[in-house]
């Protein structure tokens, strides 16, 4: 089974940037996220990848999934609000690297 | 829970668009005929599946807070196995996707979207409201959830905090709301009464008790 | 560019609150989605649906109503699936609209 599961690379508290990029399909981190820095909330468990499954794929090798916490300070420029404020998203692994403190 | 009650009693209103109702009627009725005879399920099975979905309600959401705001061991069993602790109650979630319940306090409020689909926790709620699954919601809420709340009634001081949480794919996210004040001599059945549907989203406040 | 549905961010206008009770078609098309993916039939995945209702036109993404869009996709990904061919399902409702409205909506399994 461990060729058909990624091992999670990143633990609650750790910083991590979303990557760049506009690839086509079936994407679920969402575009306003994307480059953001962000500090990882929890990992949610190890599922397949959606992008393959849209496919018809069997979404193999399976992916850790993440809760992923952003400033909305960091997110928006001009930010309405608390500065504790966050927005967190569900984001998977191979859409994250690490990020600076 | 009064307004939320939507296909107990309530005639069925019109499609959301009109203008293309017609054409979306046309076309349902032409792949249900067709996936019928083709054997890919029955009439039946589109009944029961119909009825299945009916019986989900948020009073099943309504019920697991309730029963979470009056002992603190099923509180702290609910945020570490949230499935678990909804089966308990008796409630099916079936195969369903995994679910987080997000707690709130007097400081810290969740509001839960979707922004990329229409992410619901299904199986507690039912079928989620229109304004959920609207373009404007789910492009608001995560760039400016106090004007969001503030349309839905929601006015938060400034000092509360809020996380705006996107499910995009495979969890979903129920909010446990704070319980409100004044509470402390209601049963779990009249506590269960004040928990809105809007309020396990988390764009709302349970309601207040009533002549307290 | 991010397609129609990626609109995280976006200020929109208000949010029409008003609640909708599902009608009858809705909830057909709502319970046939189910059956696709429910366990033994697996006609096609829930991710297979994500993707084929993003990819509406931005137009038709942003006009037509929720289930509108589901119906569409699915009336896709059935064809993709080799289940039903485009012109099976078109010539129905060829044959639907020359038959007249009056049965359409009719409920499902009564």
């Amino acid at each position: 089974m461990s060729d058909q599961e990624v091992a999670p690379a990143f633990t609650a508290g750790q910083h991590v940037q979303v990557k760049t990029g506009d690839p086509p399909g079936h994407i679920r981190t969402p575009t306003f996220l994307r480059g953001k820095s962000g500090v990882i909330e929890q990992l949610h468990g190890v599922y397949r990848n959606p992008e393959d499954l849209a496919f018809g794929g069997q979404g193999f090798p399976k992916m850790p999934l993440y809760l992923v916490r952003f400033s909305q300070t960091e997110v928006w420029d001009n930010y309405d609000g608390s500065p504790k404020d966050s927005v967190l998203a569900d984001i998977y692994q191979h859409w994250l690297e690490p990020g600076a403190e | 829970m009064t307004e939320e009650h939507d296909h107990s009693g309530n005639p069925p209103q019109p499609d959301e668009d009109r203008l293309a109702a017609t054409e979306f009627e046309i076309l349902e009725r032409a792949l249900r005929e067709l996936l019928i005879e083709k054997g890919v399920f029955t009439a039946d099975d589109i009944r029961i599946a119909v009825e299945a979905m009916d019986r989900k309600d948020p009073a099943n959401g309504s019920k697991v807070v309730a029963h979470a705001w009056v002992d603190d061991a099923y509180r702290a069993r609910l945020l570490d196995d949230s499935k678990a602790a909804i089966e308990e109650l008796g409630i099916d979630v079936g195969p369903a996707p995994n679910l987080v319940v997000l707690e709130n306090t007097a400081t810290l409020q969740h509001v839960v979207v979707c922004t990329l689909c229409s992410c619901y926790p299904r199986t507690l709620l039912g079928m989620p409201p229109s304004w959920y699954k609207s373009r404007e919601y789910r492009g608001r809420v995560v760039v400016e959830p106090r004007a969001v709340l503030r349309e839905f009634g929601t006015e938060l001081a400034d000092d509360v905090e809020i996380k705006v949480v996107d499910s995009t794919a495979d969890m979903r996210y129920l909010v446990l709301p704070a319980r409100p004040d004044g509470t402390d001599g209601l049963s779990e059945a009249e506590l269960a009464d004040l928990v809105t549907r809007d309020s396990l989203i988390g764009v709302t406040q349970p309601n207040a008790p009533s002549g307290g | 560019m991010p397609g129609p549905h990626d609109i995280g961010g976006q200020i929109l206008g208000s949010i029409d609150r008003s609640e909708h009770v599902p009608t009858d078609t809705e909830r057909t098309v709502d319970a046939m989605q189910m059956l696709m993916g429910a366990s033994g039939r697996k006609t096609y995945r829930i991710d297979e649906m994500r993707r084929a209702i993003e990819s509406l036109s931005p137009e038709d993404y942003a006009n037509f109503a929720y289930y509108n869009k589901w119906a569409r996709a699915m009336s896709v990904l059935v064809v993709e699936k080799g289940i039903l061919t485009e012109s099976e399902i078109s010539d129905r409702i060829s044959s639907i609209r020359a038959e007249g409205m009056d049965n359409v909506g009719a409920k499902a399994g009564s």
